[in-house]
């Protein structure tokens, strides 16, 4: 039996962890994302789990290195600022192949920025895991619901490719309030039941070592090698998206996250006057949904994308899209959320020939 | 009673808690020793299937291969915190890190400190020998006023690169700390004080008491350009002025101090 709930996103992306099995949450405050460590420290007792506020961004990451490294399903969350900090500990997970989980409740910046709502951290997320040759897998709900969902998801996810999974939500969407079906609270696996964890009692098992320093050139491009097979494979087995909006689409319009709810809004209005518009929405952004998008921009005479950053989803679509039609952009920055009327007024220039692709 | 002359007794052997690595330090270099006592203590304890070591950045870096137990390499200053992740998950783990100065007392302030302030049982095994060893010999915040190195080549000033930190007094002011204590590696002597030190905080951590600190005064006869010998000498003649041996902070009542178990 579901629970059917009227929550705060970050508290139901909070709850979706517990559901999906996260014992150990390593926190520091930082806005827009404090109800989420705040949901921890209260909810974590209920299931035997364990809260530890860290000092850093830092070591809250390394506890979720150690922790993680001994089998436990381990999470931290932060805001733009704290996960700059964390690209260190996330790239040493990488290169020790050790699987967590990282929410990123975008807020303005760069730098110190502010607390409003953003995309600005697409780049950042999608990117690299940190310095080196390394991956998040990052998941871009639109939904309360979905945040909660994609929570509890990600930590078979990041089991099954041995790799940081990051919930790339803007801060709107924790703030927001919305009917959500919790899932049922799952226990996680054993700690000592993965073949790589350390920690426990041995006995007769050999010790096990965890690190991420190869210093012969050959094995560590070996294990680079392998971390792509892992990173192909996601690109195969892990690709989500959403579409809606017309069959017959004349434009394209991608977008994430709340951005693409307010797309979708724009689209239905668009629709009634005559504007024929179709949504994409990629729900994963690593691995980015290349095959679909690139059959839908096949079907349109022009594509738009609509973010809340300076042009970095858009490298993602124009290398999706490669030449098949023209890509153009329309972003508001800063902390400022941009309205239906903005892309309906868009899509209707779009469609009267008044403005076109780059 | 004749003695029979092909009878052999085993008097000395490498500890079970010790792979056979050989160890990868500069002649001379005392990071041996610490890796071989804390094994010793590991043995006598009866802990080598669950105890776990965490190498950090530096001349440790390497620590999980000499061994033969659970390891993990942290980041640089991060293994206070790691253990902490570490040891939340299985408080069952003997837990310890073995950090420089370059890696605990510069990079890895604040994850020691709040570690301490936690009270987190797991022990810091702290090897200070006054450079950043394994990037060639530059300034720590350990180097003593007057030291030469790679980057204070005039020799540090107060004035210009600021005082030697007091890094474990600063530990022992935490009141989650059970034990912190200043020793030595520079002779059969200190090395057997130093033992024992290992081993008192192993057991304080594996009673629950709280976090536990061992500052291991080392030479680094490589970056120092001085013979072992002379090496030891200038720890006797002047690191001692400046960090002297003796426990900071006492472990609490129950738990021994002289390598023998604490009755509960």
């Amino acid at each position: 039996m579901s629970r059917r709930v009227f929550m705060k996103g970050n508290e139901a992306a909070a709850e979706g962890a517990i559901c999906g099995g996260c014992r150990f949450f390593f926190g520091y405050p930082i806005t827009p994302q404090n109800e989420i460590p705040e949901y921890m420290a209260k909810h974590m007792p209920e299931v035997g789990g364990t809260y530890v506020q860290a000092e850093s961004e830092l070591a809250a990451i390394s506890m979720v290195f150690g922790a993680a490294a001994a089998g436990a399903r381990a999470m931290t969350s932060s805001s733009s600022p704290g996960i700059s900090l964390m690209q260190e500990g996330l790239s040493y997970l990488s290169g020790a192949e050790i699987p967590c989980v990282v929410i990123n409740m975008v807020r303005g910046g760069p730098g110190l920025g502010n607390i409003a709502t953003a995309q600005c951290d697409y780049f950042l997320a999608t990117r690299g895991s940190g310095h080196g040759d390394s991956r998040s897998l990052v998941y871009a709900p639109s939904t309360v619901q979905e945040l909660h969902d994609l929570t509890a998801e990600a930590f078979p996810i990041a089991e099954k490719y041995r790799t940081p999974v990051m919930i790339l939500g803007e801060a709107i969407l924790g703030q927001m309030m919305e009917a959500v079906d919790l899932r049922e609270r799952r226990d996680p696996p054993e700690p000592t039941s993965f073949p790589w964890a350390i920690g426990g009692v041995r006995r007769e098992r050999p010790p096990r070592i965890i690190t991420s320093l190869y210093t012969r050139h050959e094995d560590l491009e070996a294990k680079n090698r392998e971390m792509e097979a892992r990173y192909d494979q996601a690109r195969r087995e892990e690709v989500r998206w959403d579409e809606s909006g017309a069959d017959d689409p004349q434009i394209a319009v991608v977008a994430y996250g709340v951005v693409a709810r307010v797309c979708r809004t724009a689209i239905e209005r668009a629709a009634a006057r005559g504007v024929r518009a179709r949504l994409f929405r990629p729900i994963s952004l690593f691995p980015f949904p290349e095959a679909p998008l690139a059959a839908l921009a096949e079907r349109v005479e022009q594509v738009l994308v609509v973010e809340a950053s300076l042009g970095q989803l858009v490298e993602d679509v124009r290398l999706s899209v490669e030449g098949r039609a023209p890509v153009s952009l329309l972003t508001r920055v800063g902390g400022v959320m941009i309205t239906p009327e903005e892309v309906q007024d868009r899509l209707e220039a779009m469609s009267r020939g008044s403005v076109g692709g780059v | 009673m004749p003695e029979t002359a092909t009878a052999e007794r085993r008097v000395f052997g490498r500890p079970q808690s010790l792979t056979d690595a050989p160890f990868t330090y500069c002649p001379g270099c005392t990071h041996g020793t610490i890796a071989r006592i804390a094994a010793e203590a590991i043995d006598e304890m009866g802990l080598s299937d669950r105890a776990l070591v965490i190498g950090s950045v530096g001349c440790s870096v390497w620590t999980y291969n000499f061994f033969n137990l659970d390891g993990i390499g942290a980041p640089h200053g991060r293994a206070p915190a790691m253990a902490t992740g570490i040891k939340r998950v299985h408080p069952e783990n003997l837990i310890f890190t073995i950090q420089g100065d370059g890696d605990l007392a510069a990079i890895g302030t604040a994850e020691v400190i709040h570690a301490a302030v936690r009270g987190e049982d797991i022990t810091c095994l702290f090897v200070n020998n006054g450079v950043f060893g394994m990037t060639q010999g530059q300034m720590a915040p350990t180097t003593l006023l007057g030291q030469v190195t790679t980057t204070s080549p005039q020799g540090r000033t107060a004035e210009r690169e600021g005082f030697p930190i007091p890094m474990s007094e600063m530990v022992a002011l935490c009141p989650g700390a059970a034990y912190v204590t200043r020793v030595a590696v520079i002779d059969p002597p200190t090395v057997r004080e130093a033992k024992r030190a290992i081993r008192t905080a192993f057991e304080c951590q594996m009673a629950g008491r709280g976090f536990s600190l061992v500052e291991l005064l080392s030479i680094c006869p490589t970056h120092w350009g001085k013979s072992p010998q002379e090496a030891v000498q200038r720890v006797r003649d002047e690191v001692l002025q400046v960090y002297p041996l003796g426990v900071l902070r006492s472990p609490p009542a129950g738990t021994s101090t002289d390598g023998t178990a604490a009755e509960e």
